[in-house]
C-alpha cells in the first residue's frame, strides 16, 4: 500500500476549557430563527452603503487598462507617445512593471497582472494609464498603440485536443490540456456487469458568467513608506492580501485590504485581478491614491464564470432501480488562464455521490486552455453541470423502468453519517424531506405524467458543500476566525475577515453574538474584511461562511459569555452556569425566591472588566478531517452538506417550442435556519439564477469574418446582449426551509447561498420533457432545440436535441481507490504507479513545474520507489 | 465658461445644488461626482440595466442616458431624498425589512422607479408592479421579495396597516407538518 504523498493533515479544533457548550437555562432564543431586518439593511435603502466606487480621496487620480484586441498574440510593441500628449496624463505601467504571476491557486500561478510578452484572449490587460480625471485617463487608455504579431486560436475543447502546439501556456498537463484526471472508486466494471439496464447520455452545458451588478472597482492609497492601502470589491480579501504581496514584492503587514461591500458576487470577484494589482502599484509610485472602476464590457472579460462543460454519463441500474455503478466524464474549456480551474475540474466529479447510493464511481475529466476570458467558480462551482445530466438520465431512467422518478430517487437517497464511495464524510441529509416537501406541495405523484399536452411537471435534487473542507493554500490555520471586544461601553466590537457580498453574512455574524450574549444588534459593532484589523476568513466562497465563520463567533462570543458571568456570579454569588443572557441582562433566572436576580449587561461588563482587565476573546474554526487521502481527496469535502428538491412547471408551445416557467416549489435542507426571510431571499435567488441559465443566459463566442482578423470574439459583452431574466420572467416560487438541525453548523445551520440553484436546471428539462416529450440534453434551452427534438419525433427518430459526441481523449493512468464498503483506507493503491507512468506530466500535474523540475521529481519518484 | 463646461444650479432633492462640469457628462456623474450624491448606482452606463434610475419632475428616468447639463428647471430625486429626516420611506422599510435589498446595489434604482410608480398607482396588481420595474435588473433576490415589499409600501403609504404574510417570512409549511 502506498504511503499518502499529502502533507499532514490540519490539526483537529483544541477543546478549549473555557466553553461550556451548554446553557444553564433553555429559553427561546431571541436572534436565531427569527426573521430580523438585516444589519446593513437601512444602509442598503437609504443608498448610504459604500462600494469601491464610491470612495474618493484627495489627489485620487483614475486609471484604465489597455486590453488585447486580439485573442492569441505576442506583443511587438506598445506606443505611449499619443497617450502622453493628453492633458491630465499621469503615467504608466506594462508587463515589465509587474513581472511576478499570480494566480488563486498555487498550482496554477500563470497570471501576469499586465502581459509581460504574449496575450492569450481578447480583453487581456497590456498596459495601464493613470491621468487626472477618468476621462483623460480614458483617452489616454484609447491613445496607447499595441502592436502583435498573432498566434494561431484555440476556440473549443476539440481544437485544444488536436492542437497540442502552440501551448497557450508552457505548463499544464498534456499540450493544451490544462489537467487531467482520471479516478475509480470501487469495482465499476463489476456494477456495470450486474445492472439490468445500463444508460449512457451525453450532456451539454454552456458557459455563463455572473453579471454581477456592480462593476469590479478598487482603490489603492499609498501611505508612509511602502505601504498600502487597497479598498476593493473583492469575495476574498485574505486571498487578494497574499496576491498583492507577491506581486508587488511588498511584506504582507505592509499592505492592508479591506473589502468594500460587494454590489454582488456570485464567485465573479473571488479571485485575485489585473486591475487591483495594477491599482496598487500605480499608486506606489505615482505616490497618490488611485482608482480603477471596470466598465461593464471589461467585466465580461474578467469573467471567471461557469465552465462549459461536455459530459457523458454511463449508470447501471437494476430494475428495481438501485444504482450498481457511474461512470462520468467531463470535458471542461477553461478559457485563457487557470483560475480556480484545477479546483473547478474535480467539482465536475466531486459531488456526484452524495445524493445517490453508488457503490461503484469513476471519474474522468479534462480541462482545455482556450483563447477565451478565463473561467472559474461561479454559485454552484462546477457541480451545476454534471447535476444536471445525472438528474435528467435519472429521469429518463424512471421513465425507461416505469417508476415514479420521485419514487426512484427516494428508494436511492444516500444514509445520513455515511461515507460515499470516494470518501466524503456525509453528516445529516434530509433529502427525504425536502422531496415529500415539493412533491406534496406540487401534486407531482398524480400531476406527472397526467397533464394535458404543453404542461408538464419535472423533479430534480442537488447538494451542494457547506464551505471547502481545505483552504487554498497549504496551512494549518484556522479558516475562519473571530474577535471580539467588550467594554464598560457595554458595547461588543465583532471583528471578522468575512466580505459582506449581498448575502447576509454581516446579519449572520451579528445574530450568532447577540444570541450569545443576550443584547439587541444595536449594541453590537461590526469591523469586517480588513486585514490590518479584523482575523483572517477565508472569503464568501464555496457557501462556507455561515458554517465556517458562525462556528467561530460561536466560540468568541460562548468564551466572553463565560467570562462576564463568571464575574458576575461571584458580585451575585450565585454560581455562573445558572446565569442567563438575555434582553440585555445577565440574570438568574432559576431562583424562585429572587427571581430574574441580575445585572444589566453593561454593568456586568462592568464587573468582568473590574475583575479580568480589558475584555477580549477569539474564536476560531477548522473544519474537520476528510477521510479521503487519495491525490485530489482535497476537492469535495466540506463539514456537511446541504440538499435541495425542486418541481418546476413549465408550460412548452409545441407549435414554436417556445416555453415558460409556469412555477417553483422548492424544498431546501438547510439544517436550521438562522433568519428565514434572508435564508429565502437566498433560495428565491438560487432559483432566479438556475433559471436564468437554463432559459437565456450564455457566455458564449464567434469569429469574427476573415477579413476582420478572424479573431474569436466575445458574443455579447453587453447586459442588453447577455439575456438575464427580469421582473417579468420571474415565475412564482413555493419555498420550504426543511430544518434538521446539524450538529457540524452553528445552531444547526448548513449553507443556502448555493445549493437551492443546482436541482432547477434539470427539473426544467424533465418538465419540458414531460409536457411535449422532447428531451433537450443541454442548456440554455432555447425554443429552436425543443423544436428540433419534436421534428426528429415526428419523424420517428429519437425525440432529444443534445451534443453527439464526447471528445476524444486521454484521461491518464486511473487512480484506484478502493471505497469503504471494500475495505479501502482512503488511499489509492496505485498512487505512486500512476504518477510515475503518467511521466512527467503526470508529475508536473496542474503546477508550474518546468520540464526540469518535472524530470527531477521522476528521477526521486524512481528513486524512492525502487528503494522500497 | 470654457468650452466644453457647463455651470448649472440644479434641483435636487429640493436644495438648490451648484456645478461646473464637461457638458457632455451625464446626469449620472455629475450626481455623483459633483455633487456628492453617490447612492445613485451605475451598472452598465448604457441604458441596459435601470440601476442608475432617478427622478426628473417625478419620472423615473436612466441618468447614465441624460445630459447634465439638461437639467436646468427641472427637479431631480435621488435615493438621498427619499427618506423624511431620519424616518425610512415606506418603500425603503418595508425593501429593508423583507431582505428586499440583498448586495443594495440595484436598490436605489428600484426604489425611485417604484416611488414613480405608487404616486401614479397607488394600488398596482403583481403585474403591474413587474411590469412597471421590468427595466431594474437585480442578480440577487429573483425579484420576488421586492414586489413583496413594494405592495406592503403601498398599503402604508394608503394608511392601512401592513404586517408582512408568514410564507413571505418563514417560507411555505412543510406539508405532514402543518400546526
Amino acid at each position: 500500500m502506498a504511503e499518502p504523498l499529502r502533507k499532514e493533515d490540519p490539526i483537529d479544533l483544541i477543546e478549549d476549557p473555557l466553553l461550556d457548550p451548554e446553557p444553564a437555562t433553555e429559553r427561546p432564543l431571541r436572534w436565531i430563527g427569527t426573521p430580523f431586518r438585516r444589519v446593513d439593511g437601512r444602509a442598503k435603502v437609504t443608498g448610504t452603503t459604500k462600494f469601491a466606487d464610491d470612495l474618493t480621496f484627495p489627489r485620487m487620480c483614475h486609471v484604465k487598462l489597455v486590453r488585447s484586441r486580439i485573442p492569441h498574440g505576442t506583443i511587438r510593441s506598445i506606443d505611449f507617445s499619443a497617450a502622453e500628449k493628453i492633458p491630465g496624463y499621469l503615467g504608466c505601467l506594462t508587463g515589465a512593471d509587474t513581472p511576478i504571476p499570480f494566480g488563486i491557486l498555487p498550482v496554477s500561478m500563470d497570471e501576469h497582472a499586465l502581459c509581460p510578452d504574449r496575450v492569450r484572449f481578447v480583453g487581456d490587460p497590456v498596459a495601464a494609464v493613470a491621468a487626472t480625471t477618468e476621462d483623460a485617463a480614458y483617452e489616454a487608455a484609447l491613445a496607447v498603440i499595441v502592436e502583435y504579431d498573432s498566434l494561431p486560436t484555440i476556440a473549443s475543447v476539440e481544437q485544444a485536443i488536436s492542437t497540442p502546439e502552440p501551448r497557450i501556456h508552457d505548463y499544464g498537463d498534456d499540450g493544451n490540456l490544462h489537467k487531467k484526471v482520471s479516478m475509480r472508486f470501487g469495482d465499476v466494471e463489476a456494477g456495470f456487469a450486474a445492472a439490468d439496464r445500463i444508460f449512457e447520455d451525453l450532456f451539454f452545458y454552456e458557459g455563463n458568467t455572473h453579471l454581477p451588478m456592480e462593476q469590479h472597482a478598487t482603490v489603492a492609497v499609498p501611505e508612509d513608506d511602502d505601504r498600502v492601502t487597497v479598498w476593493s470589491s473583492t469575495q476574498t480579501p485574505h486571498y487578494l492580501h497574499r496576491a498583492l504581496a507577491k506581486v508587488l514584492g511588498l511584506p504582507a503587514s505592509r499592505i492592508r485590504v479591506i473589502a468594500c461591500s460587494n454590489g454582488g458576487g456570485f464567485g465573479g470577484k473571488s479571485d485575485p485581478f489585473n486591475h487591483e494589482i495594477v491599482a496598487a502599484k500605480m499608486a506606489l509610485i505615482l505616490g497618490r491614491p488611485a482608482k480603477i472602476v471596470l466598465h461593464r464590457e471589461e467585466v465580461f472579460y474578467c469573467h471567471r464564470g461557469r465552465h462549459p462543460v461536455t459530459m457523458r454519463l454511463k449508470t447501471g441500474v437494476t430494475k428495481e432501480g438501485k444504482i450498481t455503478a457511474h461512470h462520468l466524464e467531463t470535458a471542461l474549456d477553461g478559457g485563457a488562464y487557470g483560475s480556480y480551474g484545477v479546483a473547478s475540474t474535480y467539482y465536475t466529479g466531486a459531488l456526484e455521490t452524495v445524493t445517490y447510493d453508488m457503490p461503484a464511481y469513476q471519474f474522468d475529466g479534462i480541462r482545455a486552455f482556450t483563447n477565451k476570458p478565463p473561467c472559474g467558480p461561479k454559485r454552484g462551482h462546477g457541480t451545476p453541470q454534471p447535476r444536471f445530466g445525472l438528474e435528467v438520465q435519472l429521469d429518463k431512467i424512471a421513465v425507461a423502468l416505469g417508476q415514479n422518478p420521485a419514487d426512484l430517487r427516494l428508494q436511492m437517497l444516500v444514509a445520513p453519517e455515511s461515507i460515499t464511495a470516494n470518501w466524503l464524510q456525509l453528516h445529516s441529509v434530509s433529502l427525504d424531506r425536502c422531496i415529500e416537501a415539493v412533491v406534496t406541495g406540487s401534486g407531482y405523484r398524480e400531476r406527472w405524467g397526467n397533464l394535458p399536452e404543453g404542461r408538464g411537471l419535472g423533479l430534480a435534487c442537488g447538494s451542494y458543500l457547506c464551505g471547502a473542507g481545505l483552504p487554498i493554500y497549504w496551512n494549518h490555520m484556522p479558516q475562519s476566525g473571530v474577535q471580539l471586544k467588550i467594554d464598560r461601553s457595554g458595547c461588543v466590537a465583532v471583528f471578522c475577515g468575512e466580505a459582506e457580498i449581498g448575502q447576509g453574512s454581516d446579519s449572520v455574524l451579528a445574530g450568532i453574538v447577540a444570541e450569545v450574549l443576550g443584547v439587541d444588534l444595536s449594541d453590537l459593532r461590526l469591523c469586517v474584511a480588513d486585514t490590518d484589523l479584523t482575523p483572517v476568513d477565508l472569503g464568501s466562497y464555496s457557501s462556507r461562511v455561515t458554517l465556517m465563520m458562525g462556528n467561530a463567533a460561536l466560540q468568541a462570543a460562548e468564551r466572553a459569555r463565560d467570562l462576564i458571568a463568571k464575574a458576575v456570579g461571584d458580585q451575585l454569588e450565585v454560581p455562573a452556569d445558572r446565569l442567563v443572557f438575555a434582553e440585555r441582562r445577565v440574570f438568574d433566572a432559576s431562583d424562585p425566591s429572587n427571581p430574574e436576580k441580575g445585572l444589566t449587561f453593561q454593568d456586568a461588563v462592568i464587573a468582568a472588566e473590574a475583575r479580568f482587565g480589558t475584555l477580549g476573546t477569539v474564536g476560531s474554526y477548522i473544519p474537520p478531517r476528510s477521510p479521503g487521502k487519495y491525490r485530489g481527496a482535497g476537492v469535495g469535502p466540506s463539514p456537511t452538506y446541504s440538499y435541495s428538491a425542486s418541481v418546476v412547471e413549465v408550460e412548452v408551445d409545441p407549435q414554436t417550442g417556445l416555453w415558460r416557467p409556469v412555477h417553483v416549489w422548492i424544498a431546501h435542507d438547510i439544517g436550521r435556519a438562522l433568519n428565514p426571510v434572508l435564508a429565502i431571499g437566498q433560495v428565491e435567488g438560487g432559483v432566479y439564477m438556475g433559471l436564468g441559465e437554463v432559459m437565456m443566459e450564455e457566455q458564449a463566442f464567434r469569429r469574427l469574418p476573415r477579413h476582420l482578423s478572424n479573431a474569436l470574439v466575445h458574443k455579447f459583452p453587453s447586459m442588453l446582449e447577455y439575456k438575464s431574466p427580469t421582473f417579468l420572467d420571474m415565475p412564482p416560487v413555493t419555498t420550504y426551509l426543511i430544518e434538521d438541525p446539524d450538529p457540524q453548523g452553528p445552531y444547526g445551520a448548513k449553507e443556502v447561498g448555493q445549493g437551492p440553484l443546482l436541482p432547477i436546471l434539470p427539473a426544467v428539462a424533465n418538465a419540458i420533457y414531460d409536457a411535449v416529450g422532447a428531451r433537450v440534453d443541454q442548456v440554455p434551452i432555447h425554443p429552436h432545440m425543443v423544436l428540433k427534438a419534436l421534428d426528429a419525433k415526428k419523424k420517428g427518430g429519437e425525440p432529444r436535441y443534445g451534443p453527439k459526441s464526447f471528445p476524444e481523449v486521454d484521461f491518464g493512468e486511473t487512480l484506484i481507490v478502493p471505497t469503504p464498503a471494500q475495505g479501502g483506507n482512503g488511499t489509492a493503491i496505485n498512487e505512486f504507479r500512476s504518477k510515475l507512468r503518467s511521466g512527467m506530466r503526470g508529475v508536473a500535474t496542474g503546477t508550474m513545474s518546468t520540464r526540469d523540475e518535472a524530470l527531477r521529481q521522476k528521477k526521486a519518484l524512481t528513486t524512492k520507489l525502487e528503494d522500497r | 465658461m470654457p468650452p466644453g463646461w457647463t455651470s448649472l444650479i440644479f434641483d435636487v432633492n429640493g436644495e438648490s445644488r451648484a456645478a461646473i462640469f464637461p457638458t457632455h457628462h451625464t446626469l449620472l456623474e455629475v450626481l455623483r461626482e459633483e455633487l456628492a450624491l453617490p447612492g445613485t448606482k451605475h451598472g452598465c452606463e448604457l441604458g441596459e440595466c435601470g440601476t442608475c434610475a432617478v427622478l426628473v419632475d417625478g419620472r423615473p428616468i436612466l441618468s447614465c442616458l441624460a445630459l447634465a447639463a439638461d437639467m436646468k428647471g427641472k427637479k431631480i430625486e435621488t435615493v438621498e431624498g427619499l427618506q423624511n429626516g431620519n424616518t425610512l420611506h415606506p418603500l425603503q422599510q418595508t425593501m429593508a425589512d423583507l431582505g428586499a435589498a440583498q448586495c443594495g446595489y440595484c436598490t436605489p434604482g428600484i426604489l425611485m422607479t417604484a416611488k414613480a410608480l405608487l404616486t401614479e398607482n397607488p394600488s398596482p396588481t403583481d403585474g403591474e408592479i413587474r411590469a412597471a420595474l421590468a427595466g431594474n435588473l437585480c442578480r440577487c433576490t429573483g425579484y420576488h421579495k421586492i414586489v413583496e415589499a413594494i405592495e406592503g409600501a403601498a398599503a402604508l403609504l394608503r394608511g392601512e396597516d401592513w404586517v408582512a404574510p408568514r410564507e413571505v417570512l418563514y417560507g411555505a409549511v412543510e406539508p405532514g407538518r402543518e400546526g
